[in-house]
């Protein structure tokens, strides 16, 4: 197949300032989202996403003038999620000029939501996003459920069978984040992107847990994902994009 | 000064592809907008679109867009693109049946629920970074190299086979057309605005055209 597989660096905001900060050589605003994304495009990033992790309703206006000034330097497909509830959210940021919105909470909430909004604007800018979390114990058939609020909220839902409905309400892709693994930088959950990947048929987009760059090689070869999101490896420094993409790519895996 | 005018029908992120043109070509005035007026002074049109063709269709009917985009294609360049590019087409596959403004004859089809690839399932919508190789209007790809990936995100397709006005072709699954051209016509199924270089490079190359082919 000729189509590449994706890598996706994920910038968390809060108030319009990236969370943690980014270690780029002569970078001069460290905290500032747009010119972070405007590195990661020029230094080959495929797509950028952005999560807004406050998104209280006085932030929503600095993430919309955000958007707009990021969608002005990035000339790439740009992502826009965090607090996304209402119909009214997804216009304002895709006027902004998000290509696509990730809608995480409200579809657990009101899953018609999604239908609404895929109706309304088109699946192809529509990311559900889920997180995942285990919930069978050592030596059982692997089962995992859907958190909310970080992975402190259980809702009883299957994750699998979570992700078919959303793909079936109009979801275009999906992005699915492990909740065991985020932060630990031990790898992707595989078995759950792999049980995702396999059930849905639109793209699943693999993240929490990235920790070098076998992971990444891992996430696309055994979890089946279709594209790699991941924050830390690429912020502090540890790993380029370009050097990303050259190990993805000397293991077969097609790249741009 | 040169004006391009970005049609405005209520369907799609036109401020990207606004910018792009305005990153492109500082030189040049863009105007988006959903006056007939505008469309009629500028100097070359685009025409973009997403979501769904049978939406995008109402709202071009609606409008008289499809009646602007056939006076356009007349006496400037036009470029289409994604959903905007399916529009200019006779017909498609999409809710049972949509007609479109019918500039080009091909019609628009569904990649279908089980799209397959040496025995694997493809994912749809196809979305990323395919490669597009070129078959004609070689203006419009000066200083690109063959196969270069563009930026995509669709779930229905122009075909290639069979189409006289092939510009570009990419595969997934089935062979698609990736650009098509006529005179005073171009129109691309990837997101020029959002695929980096190339796509700015295209775009440029779109203000330079002088729509001959």
């Amino acid at each position: 197949m000729s189509l590449a597989r994706r890598i996706i660096p994920c910038l968390d905001v809060d108030k319009g300032r990236v969370v943690k900060g980014v270690n780029f050589v002569e970078i001069r605003d460290a905290g500032d989202p747009v010119e972070i994304a405007r590195r990661y495009n020029e230094a080959g990033a495929d797509e950028i996403t952005f999560l807004d992790i406050t998104a209280s309703h006085e932030s929503r206006d600095t993430t919309y003038e955000t958007v707009e000034r990021m969608a002005g330097e990035v000339f790439i497909p740009l992502t826009v999620g965090g607090g996304v509830r209402h119909v009214g959210h997804i216009r304002n940021l895709l006027n902004a000029g998000a290509d696509k919105v990730s809608i995480n909470t409200a579809a657990v909430h009101h899953p018609e939501f999604v239908r609404e909004a895929a109706e309304r604007f088109g699946s192809q800018c529509i990311v559900v996003a889920i997180d995942a979390k285990r919930v069978s114990g050592e030596g059982e058939t692997p089962r995992y459920e859907i958190f909310t609020h970080g992975g402190r909220n259980a809702t009883g839902l299957d994750a699998v069978e979570w992700a078919k409905r959303m793909a079936d309400y109009g979801a275009g892709e999906i992005l699915l984040t492990s909740m065991d693994r985020d932060g630990t930088k031990s790898g992707f959950d595989l078995g759950l992107t792999r049980a995702i990947s396999d059930a849905v048929p639109v793209p699943v987009i693999a993240s929490g847990g990235v920790g070098n760059l076998q992971h990444l090689v891992d996430g696309v070869l055994e979890g089946g994902a279709d594209a790699v999101l991941a924050a830390s490896i690429f912020h502090f420094g540890e790993y380029t994009i370009a050097e990303a993409k050259d190990y993805m790519r000397d293991h077969g895996i097609v790249m741009r | 000064m040169q004006e391009v005018a970005i049609i405005d029908y209520g369907m799609g992120n036109l401020h990207s592809v606004g910018k792009a043109i305005e990153r492109v070509a500082p030189e040049v005035r863009v105007s988006i907008t959903d006056q007939y007026e505008r469309v009629r002074a500028a100097d070359r049109v685009i025409l973009p679109g997403v979501g769904a063709m049978r939406d995008c269709m109402a709202e071009i009917r609606r409008l008289g867009v499809d009646d602007w985009v056939r006076e356009v294609v007349e006496q400037k360049p036009l470029l289409g693109i994604c959903v905007g590019m399916q529009a200019l087409m006779a017909a498609s596959e999409e809710n049972e049946g949509t007609e479109g403004i019918g500039m080009l004859p091909a019609s628009v089809r569904f990649f279908g629920h089980d799209l397959r690839e040496d025995g694997q399932r493809l994912k749809v919508p196809h979305m990323g970074w395919n490669q597009v190789f070129q078959t004609a209007a070689p203006a419009l790809w000066r200083d690109i190299a063959d196969g270069t990936r563009f930026y995509f995100v669709h779930s229905y397709y122009v075909e290639a086979e069979g189409n006289a006005n092939l510009a570009g072709r990419c595969h997934y699954g089935v062979d698609l057309a990736a650009a098509v051209a006529a005179p005073n016509l171009f129109a691309v199924q990837f997101h020029p605005e959002k695929s980096h270089d190339a796509g700015l490079k295209l775009l440029r190359n779109f203000i330079d055209w002088d729509g001959s082919l």
